[in-house]
């Protein structure tokens, strides 16, 4: 449990995750691809950043190098003021236990546990005890209270991304990547699940990221981020889905 | 659609490489098999045919009751007289008289030089007369001649460092006597004949030392130009006693090289059946490999659906596919048997039998029964993944997630599984317990019962596999942290596939515990008949424990100051009622070491029986519907009749009987038998054992190295020793099936972890480490395993209480201590079987793991 009691106390209050020059080149010689090609980013605690981008502009390369699963070609990246790009796979998977939730457009979970064992694997795996009142409150908060024995093969596409989910908040992470969460639900649902993503960011001050290629996902956010080559060359504050895809047709 | 299935195929290599390593084994196996037992085939033929090259004919001893391969009594020996009669024939340009006997060498530290299970070989040889029948070579040194000369064979020679010119102790009927080594021999072109001592005398002293003066164990004739050898047979034949017979020498290499073949298709066929187990235990490992891989190919085969593939084609590419792998799989095999050949042999040196080899013979039957099983178990094993891999909806291949539809009839499996258990039960019940079956009917009903009661334990296995992957979990659930109730929650995730892969395990495992507690049964049944018979105070019986031994050592005994009694049980075959039987001989005293209870009669009758007298086991009594004073005839091997009364019948324990089935005296016996042996001879003494006691017998017993003294504890573990060699051997051989169901093991965690790349993905996404995903696998491994045992365990036991309700002479108990080391055993193949899945599961690339379709 070292890293959670190391938080840099030096690093720059309020900022959840750090970006700097980052570039991602993948192949070599003639073949080789720039995904990104220099992205500097930051995030504040208790934002809800979304990443846009047409297919191809490097969005999902740029979650995974802030995430931790993949690594920069160059520049560095940090993490609730800890340098991650040099950590070794057991101090990342660490990291990621106590700083990182995910979700994902599969919903990835596991078929064999109930939801609520679901919502706790990341604690279980971490030997610790869920917070009782947090859990119920969490669970609550998802529309789950009445599913909480039930399989992911019992439960509609939208209550298995609640589940998900809630299994990302349940550790209180310091950041929230959220990886296409819509992606694969139909649009009433979809709204509902973002709906529940900006609520939580309201609720409990959850920072997030989100990658979508979705202009009425990307609305909710705070802050938008536009990637085009390798390169972010667009941010928007609080805007419309109008607005967003008036940027989107613009970059295309 | 074939091109589909092999490239399909390619495509998937460690798949098809996993699925094949089951067949490999199994085909290795039997490959194996034939190519040892042919090669040592051949090696025989060609000693007989070298042996028997000059020889036109030849004369030897003849048992009246008939002849027994499997009996290690010599053929009676003939008057000498015969040797001169033949040599007057008009068709005999030369013949010779010959012996053959078993006599023991005896090494440098006393104790006799063991011919690994083979028989210790004496010849004579005519130093100064024609050689052309003497079947030996020297390799160095000169033929013996005098009564203080020997030669030995190439084999003992080089193995324990023996020169011409060095002495060594050679016991053939008496004491032991030392002789001078004047040569070094070999037979046919080989150094030994499976490892058999070989003790070479000259003539007259062969007859003096084995007390056959005036008879001969055989006549070699060369026929004179112009005579066939058939014609000299002819010739012959009228001068012959009932105790001899003449044959071609052709015939007599013939006939040797059928007898070895009669004693080497029983190690085949005994190497076969285990070959079998392998086999059938390797189509579970491959009907549940395939079964997995194509649940993991639906979409792929509901794509071929959607362009418009026929059910009958996707059947035909999955049997395709079978075929291609189980063909690949068998050559592989076929040519690993070579290798595996090489490494039986050496199990069977280790254990005792060494068998002669020569240049290594790979038949056309080898090859073909070997890539047509291999093929054909496979495709079979096949048929049922292939069936319900057509039944695959082609909207599968737009759905995410979709899953192979369950079989027609998976809701009837618990009934089939308990029907198929209760036919097979009954089957085995009839070929155990029913009378007047063949034997091949009989090994056919138990055998066919034993797998299908395999099959059927199988298929309920997926209904017990939940509750007890709860309970064998549980361990892990409470010690192992998130992992360990991970791998729980995985071993129930699919019941089916880990029904199978236990099932696999549970067939090795189940036989194992079948022979340990048979093993244990005799073991306790023949230690309880021992505490009940056994009187005396000190057993003496050969040293390797089972040969029978020559009446001197026990009339050694006799002579050491102390002993009250010393009383000899003789040991030979005899012809009664139309067959072969056990008979034994008794001094009078033999009730004062040896107790058993009296149907009819008491203790006294042994010593009751005089000339005539004669005393049976109970159940040979019933048998023959004898009742005390029946006569009861006997024919004895050199054709004379004994005329018997019956005194007596006793009641043996029910763990073996010190007595034949018919018991004479032993004078009689030793009147009618050319060379008494005892089997086992019983001592009394003043103060009963003790050390002193024992050394002196011990001093006694200097001069017969082949024999030596026991306490009635020491006699027990001695005559255990034969059941232990066996349990070992069977343990081996059982091991390969359990070598095949741990890869089935690796197959289906490899496997599966493919299947759950994305969630394991996940898993380390949210945090699981990677030791943490070690311990998953392995522990889900471990439940698996522990699974298969404790399926195993109950069927062993279930199988071993029948089969030893059937042959009487097992108790039914229980190794506890060996039970418990078999289910440590499967969790050592739980362990082992995870390396290699928990490796690839650790090592997956997250964000690679995570994009994975």
């Amino acid at each position: 449990m070292a890293l959670r009691e190391q938080p840099d106390v030096s690093a720059p209050a309020g900022i959840a995750v750090e970006a700097r020059d980052i570039t991602r080149r993948y192949g070599e010689g003639q073949t080789a691809v720039d995904a990104l090609r220099g992205v500097e980013l930051e995030v504040t605690s208790g934002e809800l950043v979304a990443v846009m981008g047409p297919s191809g502009s490097g969005k999902s390369t740029l979650m995974h190098i802030l995430a931790g699963l993949d690594k920069p070609t160059s520049g560095t990246v940090s993490i609730a003021g800890t340098e991650i790009t040099t950590l070794s796979d057991s101090k990342l998977t660490r990291l990621r236990r106590d700083h990182i939730g995910f979700v994902f457009q599969f919903f990835n979970l596991l078929p064999m546990l109930d939801a609520e064992e679901n919502v706790v694997l990341p604690l279980t795996i971490s030997g610790e005890k869920p917070d009782r009142a947090w859990l119920d409150s969490l669970l609550q908060q998802m529309g789950l209270g009445d599913r909480r024995r039930h399989r992911p093969s019992e439960l509609s596409g939208g209550q298995q991304q609640r589940v998900a989910i809630a299994r990302a908040l349940v550790t209180r992470p310091t950041i929230l990547f959220a990886d296409e969460p819509t992606g694969n639900l139909d649009s009433k649902t979809g709204g509902e699940i973002l709906d529940l993503l900006r609520a939580s960011t309201d609720a409990y001050g959850q920072t997030t990221v989100m990658v979508t290629h979705e202009a009425r996902a990307a609305a909710i956010a705070d802050r938008i981020l536009f990637l085009a080559d390798g390169l972010i060359v667009k941010e928007l504050r609080s805007a419309t889905p109008a607005d967003v895809l008036a940027v989107m047709s613009g970059l295309q | 659609m074939i091109k589909v299935a092999l490239k399909g195929l390619a495509g998937r290599k460690l798949r098809a490489a996993l699925t094949a390593v089951a067949i490999v084994l199994g085909v290795a196996m039997i490959s194996g098999t034939y190519v040892l037992t042919d090669t040592i085939q051949s090696a025989f033929g060609a000693v007989f045919t070298t042996v028997y090259k000059h020889t036109d004919a030849i004369v030897t001893g003849n048992s009246a009751i008939g002849r027994n391969n499997n009996s290690p009594t010599l053929p009676p020996s003939f008057s000498e007289s015969l040797l001169g009669k033949v040599q007057k024939l008009p068709g005999v340009e030369e013949a010779q008289g010959g012996i053959a006997d078993y006599a023991y060498l005896v090494g440098r530290d006393g104790k006799v030089i063991s011919g690994h299970g083979a028989p210790p070989l004496a010849f004579s040889v005519h130093p100064h007369g024609d050689q052309r029948f003497n079947p030996l070579e020297l390799t160095s040194g000169t033929w013996p001649a005098g009564p203080h000369q020997v030669d030995i064979d190439a084999h003992t020679a080089s193995k324990d460092n023996y020169k011409v010119g060095e002495t060594i102790g050679v016991v053939a009927r008496g004491a032991e006597q030392t002789y001078t080594i004047v040569g070094i021999v070999q037979i046919g072109g080989v150094s030994s004949l499976g490892g058999a001592t070989m003790t070479i005398f000259d003539f007259p002293t062969a007859q003096k030392v084995f007390h056959k003066q005036g008879r001969l164990d055989s006549i070699s004739i060369a026929a004179k130009p112009g005579t066939t050898p058939a014609e000299l047979v002819h010739e012959i034949k009228p001068l012959l006693p009932a105790i001899a017979q003449v044959q071609t020498g052709q015939a007599k290499a013939q006939q040797a090289t059928k007898d070895t073949g009669g004693f080497l298709s029983i190690i085949r066929d005994f190497l076969l059946a285990f070959a079998g187990v392998a086999l059938f235990v390797g189509t579970f490992v491959i009907a549940n490999t395939l079964s997995i891989t194509i649940a993991q190919r639906t979409r792929e085969l509901a794509t071929l659906r959607t362009l418009g593939a026929t059910r009958r084609q996707v059947l035909g590419s999955v049997l395709v596919e079978a075929f291609a792998i189980g063909a690949l799989a068998s050559v592989a095999g076929l040519f690993l048997g070579l290798g595996l050949a090489k490494l039986l042999n050496k199990l069977f040196v280790s254990l005792g039998i060494d068998l002669p080899q020569a240049g290594t013979v790979f038949a056309t039957r080898t090859i073909v029964v070997s890539l047509l099983l291999g093929t054909f178990v496979t495709v079979i094993a096949a048929m049922r993944p292939a069936i319900r891999a057509t039944r695959v909806p082609p909207i599968a291949a737009v759905r995410e997630g979709a899953v192979l539809p369950e079989s027609r009839f998976a809701r009837f499996s618990a009934v089939t599984a308990l029907l198929t258990i209760g036919g097979a039960i009954a089957l085995m019940l009839l070929g155990l317990f029913v009378g007047n079956l063949s034997t091949t009917n009989r090994l056919l009903a138990i055998g066919v019962g034993a797998a299908a009661v395999f099959v059927g334990v199988a298929m309920l296995a997926k209904t017990l596999v939940p509750p007890l992957a709860s309970v064998l979990g549980w361990p892990g659930r409470r010690y192992g942290g998130a992992a360990g109730n991970l791998a729980r929650a995985n071993a129930m995730r699919n019941p089916q596939r880990t029904a199978s892969t236990a099932s696999a395990l549970m067939i090795g495992l189940a036989l194992v515990t079948l022979v340990s507690v048979l093993a244990a049964g005799l073991k306790a049944r023949f230690e309880g008949a021992v505490n009940a018979v056994f009187r005396a105070d000190y057993a003496l019986t050969a040293t390797d424990n089972f040969s029978p031994i020559p009446v001197a050592p026990a009339n050694a005994l006799s002579k050491v100051g102390g002993v009250t009694i010393v009383s000899g049980v003789r040991g030979g075959e005899g012809r009664a009622f139309g067959s072969r039987i056990n008979l034994t001989g008794v001094p009078g005293d033999i009730s004062k070491v040896i107790f058993v209870d009296w149907a009819e009669g008491s203790q006294a009758i042994p010593s009751k029986l005089g000339w005539n007298g004669a005393f049976v086991s109970k159940d040979y009594a019933t048998a023959q519907h004898l009742a005390v004073g029946s006569p009861l005839d006997v024919e004895t091997p050199t054709g004379g009749r004994l005329h018997l009364l019956l005194r007596g019948i006793f009641a043996p324990p029910k763990g073996g009987s010190p007595y034949g089935d018919v018991t004479i005296s032993a004078r009689r016996f030793d009147a009618a038998f050319q060379n008494p042996q005892n089997i086992y001879a019983f001592v009394d003494m003043h103060g009963g054992v003790t050390a002193a006691n024992t050394a002196r017998l011990t001093a006694a017993l200097k001069s017969f190295p082949e024999a030596k003294i026991a306490t009635e504890s020491q006699f027990k573990h001695n005559q255990e020793q034969g059941i232990d060699t066996l349990l070992n051997l069977l343990y081996v051989l059982l091991s390969l099936s359990v070598v095949i169901s741990l890869f089935g093991i690796v197959n289906t965690l490899v496997l599966t972890v493919f299947e759950r790349t994305r969630e394991l993905g996940m898993l380390r996404a949210v945090g699981m480490t990677r030791p943490q995903v070690r311990r998953m696998i392995f522990g889900e491994s471990i439940v698996t395993a522990l699974i298969g045992a404790s399926l195993a365990l109950p069927v062993g036991i279930v199988l071993a209480f029948m089969v030893g309700r059937a042959i009487k002479y097992a108790a039914f108990t229980l190794p506890w201590g060996q039970l418990v080391a078999f289910v440590f055993a499967a969790v050592i193949v739980g362990l082992l079987a995870a390396i290699l899945p928990a490796r690839r599961a650790a090592r997956l690339n997250v964000l690679e793991a995570l994009q994975y379709e």
